[in-house]
Formats: C-alpha cells, sequence, structure tokens
C-alpha cells in the first residue's frame, strides 16, 4: 500500500511539469503576455518591458522561457501581477483560503444529502420517492450553475426584500463593504446562496451515482448470502450494501473535482465572492501572466493530488485492487 | 434419529407480480424433511424448485405474494415476524447458493464473513468466534484455514470459495441446510469434491440436507429421497432407488431417459419446452410434451397419490407401461 | 424493439415534442416574431417595459421586445448547439473507433489527453482553448473571427469530441471481442472496412446518445461563455441564449424580473428536454436490456 502511494506520487510530478508546460504555452499563445503587459503600462521603458520577460520566462523560445519560468516559480521569485505590480501571492493565498472554505462547504452539504438521496430512490426503485427524486436529479443537473445563480438571487435577495423589506441572503462578497475582522454568523450568512448553487450540482450528480451504484449492488448475491444469515437489515445495507456501492461513488468524487472547481468559479463571478474563480477571470481578462501561472499550478496540482486520493481510497476500499 | 419430520411444506403458494400480470411459480407444494436425510429436489428451470425454498427462508422479494404453511420444529414460518425469520435464518435454517463467486461479498476477509453468521445467533468473544471460524473451514477441508482466514474472496477459487460457503452455512450447526444447486457453475472434478463435503456435513453433524439441482445425475450419486418438481408443482417423490427403478410419472421418465449412460446408444430428450407459467396449461401441466397424454390429462389438476411404493401425480400411473430400470 | 422502450419513456416523447415545436417556432422566425431583433416596440419612452399587450415578454434596457429576441437568440442557440455536435461526432467517433480498435500508443496518448482535458475545470480549459484557437493565424480562414457564431461552432466542436471518443472506444473495445468482428478479421477484412462496417454501425446506439449531450453541452458551454462576455458578439443586435441570460445578469439587482426569468426558464427546457431524450436514448439502445425485457 505505502509503496503503491509512492509509485504513484513518482509519477505525479513529471505529469505536474508537462502539464505545467502545455498551460505554459497555451498561455503564451492565447494571451500573449507581453503584448499586455505593454497594453496595461503603455508608457513602460524598453528595460522595463525586458525586466517583464526576464523574471516571467517570457523568451521567445518556448522550452527556455519555460525552464526559466520553473527556475524562479520554484525558488519563490515571483513577479509581480502587470496591474499595479501586486505581489501574487497573497493574493493567490486568499483566494485560495475563500475557494476552499466554499468549495468544502458545498461539498460536503452537496455528496450528504446526494448519497442520501441516491440511497433513498435505490431502496424502492420505482417508487414515488425514486421517481420523485430522480427527475429532481435530472432538472438538478440540467440548469447551468449560473441559471440557478440568477433566479436564487432574484429570489431571496430582491423579491425578499421587496416583499419583506429587508432580503434574506446577501449576494455578492464575504462580508458586507468595510467590515473588518472575523464573524462567522454573518460570513455564513453571506456563504449560503453561493454554496447552495454549487451544491444543487453537486447532489444532482451523487444522488444518480449512488442510487445506480446501489441498486447494482443490492441485485447481488452476497446481498442475499448476508440476508440468509439472519442479521438485521440495518445491517445488511450499512455493512455489505454501503461498503461496496460507496468504492465506484468514491472514485468518481475524486476524479470530479474539476467540474467542482468548475461550479466554483462561476458561482463566485456571479456573487462576487473573492475566490479563485474570481481570481482567474479578473486575471485572464486582463491576460495578466504573472497571476495566471500559479493559479494555473495549483489547479493542475489539485486535480493531480485529487486524482491520488481516488487511487489510494479506491484501493483502500476494495480489497481487490490491492495486490496490483 | 432417521424418519422424524424437521421441515413440513403444506400447500405452498408463491405469486409474483410481474408487469404481464400475476405469475404463480410455486402451485401448491407438499414436502416434507426428515432428520439427518439427504433430499433431492429436481427440476428444469422455472420448475419452482429454487422458488420453495427461498420461501421457506424468507428470502423472497416483496413482491412475492406466499400462502400455504412452512413447519420448520414445530414453527409456522409463513407468515412470521420479520424478527422471527431472522433468528431461524442462519440458526435452524441455513442455504447455500449456485454462484460462489458472487455469493462472497468482495470487501470482507472470509474469516469475518464466517463470524458474523456466528455472531448472529451466539454470544462469542471475537476470539472464540475467529477459532470457530478456523474450525470450519478445516471442516470443509480448505487447507492452512487460519492463514486463509485472513484472505479476501478474490484470493479463492471457485471450489474453495464454495466451501467458504458452506463453511458459513454450517456455522450455527442448522436443523436443514438447502442447497440451491451448489456445483452447476463448477468444473465437473470440482464438482465431486463439494458434493463429498456437503455428504461429510450432513453425517458428521446431522444435518439434513435439500439439495435442488436439474440434475439427476448428482441425485442419484448422493441422495436418500427424490423429489421432481415440474411447472411449480410436485409430480413425484419417492425413495431413490423405487424412483431409478420404476419411476412412474412420464415426465421422470423423460428425465430419466435424456441421462447419458454407458453402453446407451442415443440420448432421448423430452420434447417441446417448459410451460409460460403466465398461463400454465390446464389440468397435468406436462400434458402438451407427454406421449401419454389422454383427454383425462387436460381435466383437473392431479394431486399426489400412492402409487405402489412411489407417489405420482400422474392420473394415468397405473395404466402406462411399466419403466426400464435405470439402476 | 428499442423504439418501443424509448416511446414507454413519457418524458421523453414529451421532450420530443417540445423540441420539434420549439424548433418550427424558431425556424418559422420572420412569421412568429413580431418584431425584428433589432427593433423597438415603441417609440420612447420604451426600456425595461414589463410584459404587456405590445410587448409580451417586456422589453429590454433600449426598447426591444424580448419575446421576438428570445426567438432569434433560441433560433442561433439551437444552430450552434447541433452544428457543433455534428463536428464533434464526427470527430469523436472517429477518434475514438480508431483508438479503441487499434489499442496501443495511440489509444494510450489519446485517453491521457481527454483525461487530462476532462479533469480540468471546464470553463478554465473552455476559455485557454477559445484563446489559442483564436491566436492561430492559419485557423483564421476555418473559424473566422473570435466573436463571430462560426468561431464558437468550430470551439465547441473541437472541444466536445472528447466526450464522444471515450464513450465509443468503450463501446469499440468490446465490440471488437464479439465474434462477428473475429470472423471478418480471420477473413481478412482490412482494418478500415471492419471500422466502417462492423464497429461504427454498431455504435450507433451510444453515438445517437453522445450527439444530444453533445448539443446540450454546446448550448450550454455558448451561454456560459456569453454570460462573461466571451461569447458571440451582438453585431447588429444579433443574439443568442447565452447574451439573453448574460443580459438578465445586470437586470437582477434593479428586479426587471423577466429578462432574467424567461431566458432562464428557455434554457432550462431546452437542456431538460434534450437530455430527457439522451437519458432515454441510452436506455433504449443498451444492449444489456434486450434480454429479458
Amino acid at each position: 500500500m505505502f509503496r503503491y502511494i509512492l509509485r504513484r506520487l513518482a509519477w505525479a510530478i513529471p505529469t505536474l511539469l508537462i502539464v505545467t508546460f502545455l498551460v505554459y504555452l497555451a498561455l503564451r499563445i492565447g494571451t500573449d503576455p507581453v503584448a499586455s503587459y505593454k497594453r496595461v503600462n503603455p508608457r513602460a521603458t524598453r528595460a522595463k518591458v525586458q525586466q517583464y520577460i526576464d523574471v516571467n520566462g517570457l523568451d521567445p523560445n518556448f522550452v527556455k522561457g519555460y525552464l526559466t519560468w520553473l527556475r524562479n516559480f520554484v525558488t519563490g521569485d515571483w513577479a509581480p501581477s502587470i496591474k499595479g505590480r501586486r505581489e501574487v501571492w497573497p493574493a493567490l493565498k486568499d483566494a485560495m483560503a475563500n475557494t476552499l472554505r466554499l468549495g468544502t462547504a458545498a461539498t460536503v452539504v452537496g455528496i450528504f444529502f446526494g448519497l442520501i438521496a441516491g440511497v433513498f430512490a435505490a431502496l424502492r426503485p420505482g417508487g414515488k420517492r425514486d421517481v420523485f427524486i430522480n427527475t429532481s436529479a435530472f432538472v438538478g443537473i440540467s440548469i447551468p450553475p449560473f441559471i440557478s445563480a440568477i433566479l436564487l438571487q432574484l429570489l431571496f435577495a430582491v423579491y425578499w426584500q421587496r416583499w419583506f423589506g429587508e432580503s434574506l441572503f446577501p449576494t455578492s462578497g464575504v462580508y458586507p463593504p468595510g467590515h473588518s475582522g472575523f464573524d462567522l454568523p454573518l460570513m455564513i450568512r453571506y456563504m449560503v446562496l453561493p454554496t447552495i448553487v454549487v451544491a444543487i450540482q453537486i447532489i444532482a450528480t451523487y444522488s444518480r451515482y449512488m442510487r445506480s451504484s446501489l441498486l447494482d449492488v443490492l441485485n447481488s448475491d452476497y446481498m442475499r448470502t448476508a440476508r440468509s444469515k439472519g442479521i438485521s437489515e440495518r445491517r445488511v445495507l450499512v455493512k455489505h450494501g454501503m461498503r461496496n456501492a460507496l468504492i465506484p461513488v468514491v472514485t468518481i468524487a475524486a476524479l470530479d473535482v474539476g467540474s467542482i472547481v468548475g461550479g466554483l468559479i462561476i458561482t463566485e463571478n456571479i456573487f462576487s465572492y473573492p475566490g479563485m474563480g474570481l481570481y482567474f477571470l479578473k486575471s485572464f481578462g486582463e491576460g495578466d501572466f504573472p497571476l495566471l501561472m500559479p493559479w494555473m499550478v495549483v489547479i493542475v496540482a489539485s486535480v493531480l493530488l485529487f486524482n491520488l486520493i481516488a487511487d489510494i481510497s479506491y484501493a483502500w476500499l476494495d480489497p481487490r485492487i490491492r495486490l496490483e | 434419529m432417521m424418519g422424524e419430520k424437521v421441515m413440513q411444506i403444506r400447500d405452498l403458494h408463491v405469486t409474483f407480480d410481474t408487469p404481464s400480470g400475476p405469475l404463480e411459480a410455486v402451485r401448491g407444494v407438499d414436502l416434507e424433511v426428515e432428520a439427518g436425510e439427504l433430499l433431492g429436489v429436481v427440476g428444469e428451470s422455472g420448475s419452482g424448485k429454487s422458488v420453495t425454498f427461498l420461501a421457506t427462508m424468507g428470502l423472497l422479494p416483496t413482491r412475492a405474494h406466499v400462502t400455504g404453511s412452512v413447519v420448520l420444529e414445530g414453527e409456522q414460518l409463513i407468515g412470521a415476524s420479520a424478527k422471527k425469520m431472522r433468528d431461524v435464518r442462519g440458526r435452524l435454517l441455513s442455504m447455500i447458493f449456485q454462484d460462489p463467486l458472487s455469493a462472497l461479498n468482495p470487501v470482507h476477509r472470509i474469516g469475518d464473513q464466517i463470524s458474523e453468521m456466528l455472531h448472529s445467533h451466539q454470544s462469542l468473544t471475537r476470539r472464540e468466534s475467529e477459532k470457530r471460524a478456523i474450525e470450519l473451514l478445516d471442516i470443509v477441508g480448505i487447507p492452512q484455514p487460519a492463514d486463509r482466514a485472513r484472505q479476501y474472496p478474490h484470493e479463492f477459487s471457485g471450489g474453495m470459495r464454495q466451501r467458504v460457503v458452506i463453511a458459513i452455512a454450517i456455522a450455527n450447526n442448522p436443523k436443514v441446510l438447502i442447497a440451491d444447486e451448489p456445483t452447476t457453475a463448477l468444473d465437473v472434478t470440482v464438482q465431486a469434491q463439494i458434493l463429498e463435503v456437503i455428504e461429510r456435513v450432513q453425517e458428521r453433524f446431522g444435518t439434513a440436507v435439500v439439495l435442488i439441482t436439474h440434475d439427476l445425475g448428482v441425485i442419484a450419486r448422493v441422495a436418500d429421497r427424490v423429489n421432481v418438481m415440474y411447472a411449480g408443482r410436485n409430480v413425484e417423490h419417492g425413495t431413490i432407488h423405487s424412483l431409478f427403478d420404476h419411476p412412474s410419472h412420464p415426465y421422470t421418465r423423460g428425465l430419466l431417459a435424456s441421462l447419458p449412460r454407458a453402453g446407451k446408444q442415443r440420448l432421448k430428450p423430452i420434447t417441446g419446452f417448459p410451460p409460460n407459467m403466465l398461463q400454465p396449461p390446464s389440468g397435468c401441466a406436462f400434458h402438451p410434451r407427454c406421449e401419454f397424454a389422454a383427454d383425462v390429462c387436460r381435466g383437473a389438476m392431479p394431486e399426489l397419490r400412492q402409487i405402489d411404493d412411489l407417489q405420482s401425480a400422474c392420473v394415468r400411473a397405473k395404466e402406462l407401461p411399466r419403466a426400464e430400470s435405470f439402476v | 424493439m428499442a423504439f418501443r422502450r424509448f416511446v414507454s419513456h413519457k418524458a421523453a416523447v414529451a421532450s420530443c415534442g417540445v423540441i420539434l415545436a420549439l424548433s418550427l417556432f424558431v425556424i418559422l422566425a420572420p412569421l412568429t416574431a413580431r418584431y425584428g431583433v433589432n427593433q423597438s416596440v415603441q417609440a420612447p419612452p420604451n426600456s425595461f417595459l414589463s410584459p404587456r399587450g405590445n410587448a409580451w415578454l417586456g422589453t429590454d434596457d433600449i426598447g426591444r421586445d424580448l419575446y421576438s429576441r428570445l426567438i432569434f437568440g433560441i433560433r442561433v442557440s439551437l444552430l450552434i448547439g447541433l452544428a457543433s455536435a455534428l463536428i464533434s461526432v464526427t470527430l469523436g467517433s472517429l477518434i475514438g473507433a480508431v483508438a479503441g480498435f487499434r489499442g496501443g500508443k495511440f489509444d494510450d496518448v489519446m485517453m491521457r489527453v481527454t483525461d487530462l482535458f476532462l479533469a480540468f475545470p471546464f470553463l478554465v480549459t473552455l476559455l485557454v482553448v477559445r484563446n489559442v484557437l483564436g491566436a492561430v493565424p492559419w485557423l483564421k480562414p476555418l473559424t473566422g473571427e473570435m466573436n463571430s457564431v462560426r468561431f464558437i461552432i468550430v470551439l465547441f466542436g473541437i472541444f466536445g469530441w472528447m466526450g464522444v471518443a471515450r464513450i465509443v472506444r468503450g463501446q469499440v473495445l468490446s465490440l471488437k471481442e464479439r465474434e462477428f468482428v473475429e470472423a471478418a478479421r480471420a477473413v481478412g477484412a482490412s482494418r478500415r472496412y471492419i471500422i466502417s462496417r462492423h464497429l461504427l454501425p454498431n455504435s450507433v446506439g451510444p453515438i445517437m446518445v453522445a450527439l444530444t449531450f453533445s448539443v446540450v453541452g454546446a448550448i450550454i458551454g455558448e451561454s456560459t461563455l456569453a454570460f462573461f462576455g466571451y461569447g458571440p458578439q451582438a453585431g447588429d443586435g444579433a443574439t443568442s441564449l447565452g447574451i439573453l441570460v448574460g443580459a438578465a445578469k445586470g437586470a437582477v439587482q434593479t428586479g426587471f424580473w423577466w429578462l432574467a426569468v424567461f431566458p432562464c426558464f428557455a434554457l432550462i427546457v431546452i437542456a431538460l428536454s434534450i437530455n430527457f431524450i439522451g437519458d432515454a436514448l441510452r436506455d433504449a439502445t443498451d444492449p444489456r436490456l434486450d434480454r429479458g425485457a
């Protein structure tokens, strides 16, 4: 098991290098960082431009440029943003913390309710409850997050205020403007709507995964063997059903981090929530290469990390995998 | 104690709700299991033999309606509470299934799967149940049982897994062990070994065994008495010797004639197909395929009657020519 | 058999009706729309009128009829969905079939690439690919300007093949082991013949399913891009569902609910209907269900 993890880790590093190189290429071609710099700083001297090129590894030779960028990135010699010459790390760190908070809240809520809904649907396939859950999930996955965000904002903020004089949930940011310090209840109120938007997608997806996975398991012979032992129905379900049903779901969950981050990006933008998504859309819009590259590295690394977690949890849950 | 009846099934009916209407899979089965015997139940697939015994275990899906009576050790099982049935399952009555590859839970260790059976009906410490699990693996003939108990099902071959399934089934020393096609999914050489294990268990613990199979060859090797089922009914019943020597029911004759034997030139299969149980034939369900069928066979559903030393559900049993002996 | 199973799926049949009616309605846009796409309903003041007699679904910021614009928008969105789905399904089927059939290096590389793309946040990949596609000069004749509808179609065509390739590859992998393919190989049929005569025709079910999901993917994708301002630009006031939904973003805080509700509702109905059809198609063409049923 330990060696298996080590081997997977050893694989992750070259993958990270290759993928960041591809991202570097794509950004070089797609956003033309030097032109963006000149656009934002039209009066920059030739020396300033050259300095910008050197620090960011924007050599005309892509491979050489990438290696320069890599060296500077690893040694912590990060270039400031092209607009306003801000330090990148503090901005990235804050964005990461905010997104992690929203993402964790939405994932926990989403997976919890999604799994429960899936289990309830699977226990009586074809029953009223199953049809209701299944149809709702279907509607849920058909609604893009920005649509649900707009409709929720309209209902709970704008019209709630019209009808009851005060909006139920705020629609933008983490705190009201000018607020300072930590205030948990306030923060939670600000997070309710964005969390719901992201969680809807997760609930819809996972209830479907869980339902089909549990249905497969419930029809399997070992469930009948378990029942023939005379143990309680609950124990049959939990001890024999759940663990087997969770194997495929856990794998998908860890691989799904990309789509969850995708949902977060959209949601953050609509709720002006200062996380990774807002950070990305802003810096992408401005072609801000020094801000974009570290962001990409974080995303690539987390995708790889969750892949690794998927493999490990799969091996942990399913003894048939461990030998390989 | 031979002759004492441990389980009595009376007029058992099982009906499934299907999209195409109600399907009566078992249509009034009477059957007795005597203590310590090995009773064979034989029939084609769809004859209701597995459903009958799943009903006694209370393991049928909820869309099945069961009526009739099953008495085990003096207790009525049909209509008993779920709690009562849980107490019976695994303690008095246990079951071995057809496919050993899927009958064991892939994510739990073999030893734990046996211990779970022990814990559900006896209060044992963890150490005691572990020890007992290893003993059971030894009884069913698994080498190095202590090591094997820590392994997972995928590390076992099909035959070995079926031994484990048997070990689970006999863990609480049940009165009746139901073996539902226990050898069908296995290689021929392994089949013989599994049958030996079942016989050994029967002799050593005095467990009554119900062996459900479509293979008369298997029955001939191990059973004391045989019940032949067709279209959800018992059609013939008797000791292994009398049934093979002078079968009375044409269906039994057909089954025997289709058995490969040394020196026989050609196999004679039964013509036609098993009946559609959504609309079973009137009267004796076998009449459309029977070479002796007469008008009387299409009338009332025949009951089992004593014919010499056999019980037969063929109304013309006495008129038929004597069948070739297969002893 | 498959057809009967599809028809027994009531929601899917209803969805087919919805999509057909909607398509007919928007194809006949010159008749069904009440105003031109860029035409005001009345002389100013005409902005942000709530739904009323001369503007059934209200008007937008510069007094254009939302109902008519919705018709023109759905027209563009359906066109984008269908055209790009055709491209991506063609590409994906070919690549998936070849990858599944040949196996080896080609298969490995293809699947690695698709895994990578699919593991990434959708919007990020989409935006980056969009920019790269727009920056390659020799692609200009094919893609047109970055804010044209043609560009969006090509973008989603290129973007969508990976999901399709995966599905087709899986199907081909399982078909490859079947007797009739073995038989064709045994009599010396060429690879191309086997793929075109045996593998692809037998994958029609999964390909149809992939097609429906690609259509939804492209329609939602276009809306998402437009919502963030990277979609097709409204030259001459032309519009798409995405542009309309994007405009809703600004309308929410001010409470012009009709600008948000109607376009969002239209998008949900379209996405849901096509998803229902795809789901029913998947059930109907699943060979595992052929036995017994």
